[in-house]
Formats: structure tokens, sequence, C-alpha cells
């Protein structure tokens, strides 16, 4: 009424306004909506805030759970590597070195251990079995493939750098105290008293720990030597299958769709279809999984090729609703332009529309990625949950087809095993996979934000 | 474009063609959750002494794993199943029909099944009648069938302490189930004189009576755990009234979380599993195929390490684990040195 600016009609006719009231005073039921406005945004505030905390509630509780995962304590000693007991025959023939198995090395661990002990002067009750106790089980798996690959280092000594157990580990973290290994009898106050005196004299230490993000998984008795590294690697290759199979399906299906289906009602059908499968929880993928490509096509079981597979139709939706959107998002007038120069409809998607849609093709792709790399349900129907990420593949082919695990099953595995240290691993683990789903998402945004156009 | 192009194609068919090319190197295991831990620490072991890749070990259950087993013979299927509890004649008929005939059954020792609740909880001397009692659907009162009446362990039996009745028990697809049923519930209901009772209400019938003893209450007292002890743990943790079952390796790793109670006055340990005072124990085992020795490289070769002195024995990893050693170890090697199959027909 009083913006001349308007247009003329609403000019003509001016509210109508009560009698003797001023503009600047407010009205009751002006009052009572500037109040629901208030109380609206408060509202939202509210809603930012409670998600803002939940947030924080989890970033903290992964973070100040996980983080110890990346720590380990080691155990630094010197090994003399005994002719008499590694190689009796004294020919260096490898095949004889190999008859020795790792309980043929406990002993020389042993004898290490006690030395140490000894060298410094450490007074302790214990025998020098319970004191190779605070060693992981995995002290003499390292030194035999130590002593396969170095068969000239026999006989000499040689420093070795060790896994301590994982109750020692815990002790070092504040995760086991006296108090509660007080029925535990995998390790004793004395050994706890034994450790102190290591700390003390610089030869347990805790350091980062690389094995943990490049190793494989351990077995129930060693928590220490878990790593992610093997599952990392069955991640990734299932990813390859799903960006090599999801992405040219996914874009061939939404151009035709988008750009030269006739509309009728098949094309609904499968649009909607397209939504349907959307929506379709992901565990039902993995029983789909199981008996088509496990049972029905006989492809091997708990390999990343059928994980990716499963995925891939978990995927293809997604990645197709978003190129749908995005071709939709090129106007028209760029077909129409292509079209009356003379190109082809296929010259004119391809040499035009693809390009413009392709940052929002692109972005759709790497959520839909982000997506498959959280995805647990499905590998559980299909075997990849279980003692299973032991050995690192060799070859692109044994990466697509040996067993192997996933980041998100690996951490399902840990969190359910009996040892407590498990558990901490199993947070460390959901630490490395939001590293890889940040980065994810935020290279999709960062990208949109650069090759987006508008018009 | 056409890089993006150029690397699907080429990988889709690496991928296509590497599966035909591609033979399995590495044995397959899967079934029990209970063996599983002893199972990987075996697998893990057997890669790190001999030349051949690292077993994959998957769980499931002990009836998902031989299903699996009996699924046929050839390189997609499993080669050994883990289970807590023996293969079932219905099971042997199905692998037979499905053409796996020789079986290999190797019996790796024993594990204890144990009662555990909060370590700052009361602490707990159970025996079987005390649990047929408090966890049964139905007890006998004034010698007629009634629903269980109880709520608080002390109605029980006034020996125990004041404490609401909570019990996670393992859900049916555990083969720990089993045992809970055979040895601590249908016990007691036998030690009661109830299961006369029973009898008699389902006409002499001894089956029905036998499955009318195990039926568990369904009021929320007891609860049917189908996840892992690890669930178990976490609902004691939340509830501090509740008393679950685990086992013995289990509790083990867990002591600064857990006490255990006793049974019949023994408190569970290797020691007292070994020389059977402790009376809720099972034998585990794992099924071979005989068919895959000599196919799938590595077989027979992890069969037998994994009955050897040095892994099952009493002073192995196994054991050091929570398993109790089988005192006929021996036996056992000889069995599977010389694949002796069930039935007998080797």
């Amino acid at each position: 009424m009083t913006d001349l600016s308007q247009t003329p009609a609403s000019g003509d006719t001016p509210m109508p306004k009560k009698q003797g009231q001023s503009l600047l005073e407010l009205s009751d039921r002006t009052k009572r909506r500037n109040a629901a406005e208030t109380r609206f945004k408060a509202y939202g505030i509210g809603a930012i805030a409670i998600g803002l905390l939940m947030l924080l509630v989890l970033v903290t509780t992964i973070f100040s759970k996980g983080i110890g995962a990346f720590q380990q304590t080691f155990v630094t000693l010197q090994v003399e590597l005994l002719e008499s007991k590694l190689d009796k025959t004294g020919n260096r023939d490898i095949d004889d070195i190999k008859k020795v198995t790792t309980f043929g090395y406990a002993p020389i661990i042993r004898g290490a251990v006690e030395t140490k002990v000894n060298a410094l002067g450490i007074d302790t009750p214990l025998k020098a079995k319970d004191m190779a106790g605070i060693l992981s089980k995995d002290a003499a798996a390292t030194l035999r493939e130590y002593v396969v690959s170095h068969p000239d280092q026999i006989g000499e000594t040689v420093e070795f750098r060790f896994l301590a157990q994982s109750r020692v580990d815990g002790y070092l973290k504040g995760r086991v105290s006296r108090d509660s290994i007080a029925n535990d009898k995998n390790i004793s106050a004395a050994q706890l008293d034994l450790v102190d005196a290591l700390i003390e004299a610089d030869v347990v230490e805790k350091t980062f720990n690389m094995a943990f993000i490049l190793g494989s998984d351990a077995s129930d008795a060693r928590p220490e030597a878990a790593g992610m590294g093997v599952s990392m690697l069955g991640s990734l290759f299932m990813m390859l299958v799903v960006l090599a199979l999801a992405l040219p399906i996914g874009v061939a299906a939404s151009i035709y769709l988008e750009e030269f289906a006739p509309q009728n009602w098949l094309t609904d059908i499968i649009e909607v279809n397209i939504s349907n499968l959307a929506a379709v929880p992901s565990i039902v993928f993995g029983i789909l999984g199981l008996a088509v490509f496990i049972n029905y096509m006989h492809l091997p079981s708990s390999a990343p090729l059928v994980g990716g597979l499963v995925l891939t139709l978990m995927t293809l939706p997604t990645i197709i609703i978003s190129t749908r959107a995005s071709l939709k998002a090129v106007p028209p007038s760029i077909r129409d332009a292509a079209l009356g120069v003379g190109a082809s409809r296929m010259q004119s998607v391809f040499h035009h529309v693809l390009p413009l849609a392709a940052p929002g093709i692109l972005t759709g792709t790497i959520i839909g990625l982000a997506q498959a790399l959280g995805e647990t349900a499905p590998l559980l129907l299909i075997g990849m949950v279980g003692f299973i990420a032991s050995n690192a593949p060799d070859s692109i082919a044994s990466g697509l087809l040996s067993p192997n695990s996933a980041m998100p099953a690996q951490i399902y595995e840990w969190a359910k095993r009996a040892d407590p240290a498990f558990y901490e691993r199993a947070w460390g683990g959901i630490i490395i996979l939001l590293v890889f789903l940040i980065t994810m998402n935020t290279l999709a945004v960062i990208l949109r934000r650069r090759f987006e156009r508008r018009w | 474009m056409s890089f993006v192009k150029m690397t699907a194609s080429t990988l889709a068919i690496a991928a296509v063609s590497a599966t035909a090319a591609v033979a399995r190197d590495q044995v397959q295991v899967a079934g029990s959750s209970t063996v599983l831990p002893y199972a990987s620490i075996v697998a893990e072991a057997f890669g790190e002494n001999f030349d051949f890749p690292t077993p994959v070990v998957e769980s499931g259950g002990s009836s998902a794993g031989l299903k699996r087993f009996c699924e046929g013979v050839g390189e997609n299927t499993i080669d050994i199943a883990n289970a807590s509890r023996a293969i079932r004649d219905k099971e042997i008929k199905a692998c037979a029909d499905a053409g796996v005939t020789d079986i290999i059954e190797v019996r790796i020792g024993y594990d204890g099944i144990v009662f555990a609740s909060d370590i700052n909880g009361n602490s707990f001397e159970f025996t079987p009648v005390q649990w047929y009692k408090a966890v049964s659907k139905q007890v006998v009162v004034d010698g007629a069938l009634v629903d269980n009446p109880y709520t608080m362990w002390n109605e029980v039996d006034p020996a125990l302490p004041a404490q609401e009745i909570q019990a996670y028990v393992p859900g049916t697809k555990h083969g720990t189930r089993e045992v809970f049923e055979d040895k601590v519930i249908l016990a007691g209901c036998e030690e009661t004189g109830d299961f006369d009772v029973y009898k008699a209400a389902n006409g002499d019938d001894k089956k029905a009576a036998e499955k009318a003893c195990i039926a568990l209450r369904t009021d929320g007292r007891s609860v049917d755990i189908d996840g892992d002890y690890t669930e178990t743990l976490a609902r004691i943790e939340s509830n501090k009234d509740g008393i679950g079952v685990f086992g013995l390796a289990f509790y083990e790793n867990n002591t600064d979380k857990l006490q255990v109670a006793t049974m019949s006055g023994i408190t569970p340990s290797t020691e007292s599993i070994s020389t059977g005072e402790y009376p809720v124990s099972r034998p585990l085992f794992f099924y071979v195929k005989k068919a895959h020795i000599g196919v799938i490289p590595g077989v027979k070769e992890f069969a037998e390490f994994f009955v050897s002195d040095e892994v099952a024995g009493p002073d192995g990893p196994l054991a050091e684990y929570g398993l109790v050693a089988d005192p006929e170890l021996a036996k056992t090697q000889e069995a599977v040195a010389a694949e002796a199959t069930m039935g007998g027909n080797s």
C-alpha cells in the first residue's frame, strides 16, 4: 500500500484498516504472528542444536574409544637366533628351516626375554615362560618370518620389536588396571610389575601402530596384531567393481530414459520401479546375491567380486536417479541449438548434454560409492564376515576372487569378538571408515562447487 | 569419458575371464561361532607355518555351517564345517542326498558353558533344579502344572539372593542352547520329579514330556539371545540383575566385567571340566569332506594340524584360549591321519 513500485492494481485498492490505528502500533494479530515466527525460529535452532549435540557425542565417543587402536605397545628385544634350535642340520637348507614351526621359536623368545630381564637386573618372581607371557603370540610368527627370509642371519643376534600382548597394551592405555585383572588368567600382577620395570628401562614403549592401518586380521588369541589393511583392499576391489559396472550401466540407462525413450506407460513403470529399488533394504540385495551369484552362477563365496556385484545392484538406482536429475538440469536450449545446427540426437547428447551434466553424474556416483562403502548387511549373507581378511591379495584376479572382507564387515566382526582389545579396534576401524567417507563426500562437494554450471 | 569406458570394460572383462581361470587354493571353513575363535587361531598358525594360504573361517552357527557343508561336493562348497554339537542324522541324510557321503568327524575338545552375572552384583551358587524352576514355562506346584509364578531367585530357592529373575539364554539357532536344555533344564526337571507330572500330562509320551520340560517362559524373564556373547554381555551391563549364559573362553576374556556362578557347587574351569566334575560342558567338532582331500590343497594338513598335540593339546594355544583339551586326542589324530569317515567305511 505504501510501496509505489507495486502493480497499480494493488495500489488502487488500499487494504482496509481499522479506524484510528497507527501503522507503527502492532495489532494483536500481528503480535501473535510475530511471536509464532520467533517460536518457529527457536524450534529450528533447537533442532539444529540437538543435531549438533548428537554429532558431537558420536564423534567424541568414536574418537575417545577408537584412537587407542592407532597406538600399540612394543617390546624391543635382542634375540640370538640359535642354530641348535632353528637349523639343526646346519646346512641352511630353507626346507629344513621351514620345518621348525612357530612353536619351536617359543624357547628362543623365552630365552631372549630372560636374558634381557637379567641384564637389566630386574628382580621378578616369574619363570621365563611367564616373563615371555607379556609378549604377543605374534612374536614367534614375526621371528619365523624373519628367519625364513634371512636364513644367513642364523647364529647371530638381531634386534626385534615385538608386539606386547593385549592385556599389557591395555595396561599402558589405561584399559586394564591392577583391580580389573584380579580374576584374569591371561596376566598376573607380577607380570605388570615386570612391565613397569621394563617401561623404566625403555624396553617397553607405546608408539604409533602402522600395522593397524596396513595389516591383516588376526585370530582371537592376538588382537594386538589385527589390522584393517587387507579388508581395506577388499573394499577397494569391491568399489572398483561397483564403479566399473554401476557407472556405465547407470549412465547409459539414464541417458536412454531421459533423452531417447518415448514417454509411455512402459517407461513410467520403469521409472517408478527405479525409485522403488532405491528404497529396498540392502539386506534384500544380499539374499539376492547369495541366491543368484553364488548358488546359481557359482561364483566363489566371500569374494569381493560378488560383494561388488551386490553393491552394484544397490548403487545403480542412486546413480540413475542423480544422473537423470543432472541431465534434466541441462537446459533444452542447448539440445535445440545442437539439433538446429544439424547434429544428430546422439551427437547432441554426447557432445553437449553429457559434458554439461558430468559434474552432477560424478557427484551422484561418488555419493553412491560412499554409501556402498559403508554397507554391511548384504556382505553378511555372501560370507564376508569372519576370520577372512588374512591374506593380502597378490594380483588383481586374486583381489577380486580370493575371499576377503570389507571395512564395515571387519568392524562388525571385531565388535563381536570376546577380547575387549578387539572392541577398541572396532572403534579404530570406524575412524578409518569415517575418514574415507568424509573424504569421498568432501570430494563430491568440491567437484560440484567447481564444475557446476548454472543457467 | 573414453578413459572411464576403457577402464570399465577392461575391468569387466578381467573379472569375467578370471572367474573361470583361478582355482581355489585355500581351505574354506564355516559354522559354529563357538568354534570360530579356535578355528581362527589354528588357521592363523597354519598360514604361518605351512606354505598354504591362511584358511578362511566364517561364522554363522553350527546348523548354518552344516547346511552349507551338505550343499554338495565341489570347489564352490566349503571343505570343513565347525559345529558345537554332533551332526544330526537328518543332516547326514541331507549330505548324502547332495553327494557328500564320506564325512570325517573330528572332535577337537570340550567347551564349558558358564553362568555369569555382573561383577558388582550378588554371587550365585546354582543347581540345575533352580534354573529349571526359574526359567521353565510351567512348573509343578502342589502336584499340578501351573504357569511359572516365580519372579525372584529367592522364591525359587531361599538359599539364593533376593534378586529379580532375568536370564539371557542363547537362542535356538545356537548349539549352546541344546546343551543348556539337556544338561541344565532337563536335568533339573528330572531331578525335581516334575518330569513324571509332565509325562502323565502328555499321556506317557516321553518325547513330548521332554519337550514340555525344556519349554522356556515367554513372559520376558528369560530372553533368547540370537546374537553373540557380546550381546549377552551388553544386556547384563545395562540390566545389572541379568544372568547370562556364556562360553568359558568368553568369560575368561571378560573377568573384569563378569563373575561366574558355580553349578552344583563346582566352579567352572578347564580343570573341572576336563575331569567331568563341572556338569555343563559339551564336545566341539569339525567335519571334513573327504572328497575335498587332495583336491583343495591343504585340507588334510589343516585337519591334522588342528588336532596335533602342539595345537589342541593341554599346553597348546587352544587350551590357553579356553578349550578343554580332549584326553583322547591321540585317537582323534589317528582317525584323521587314516581319513576314517563316519560309519566306518573308510
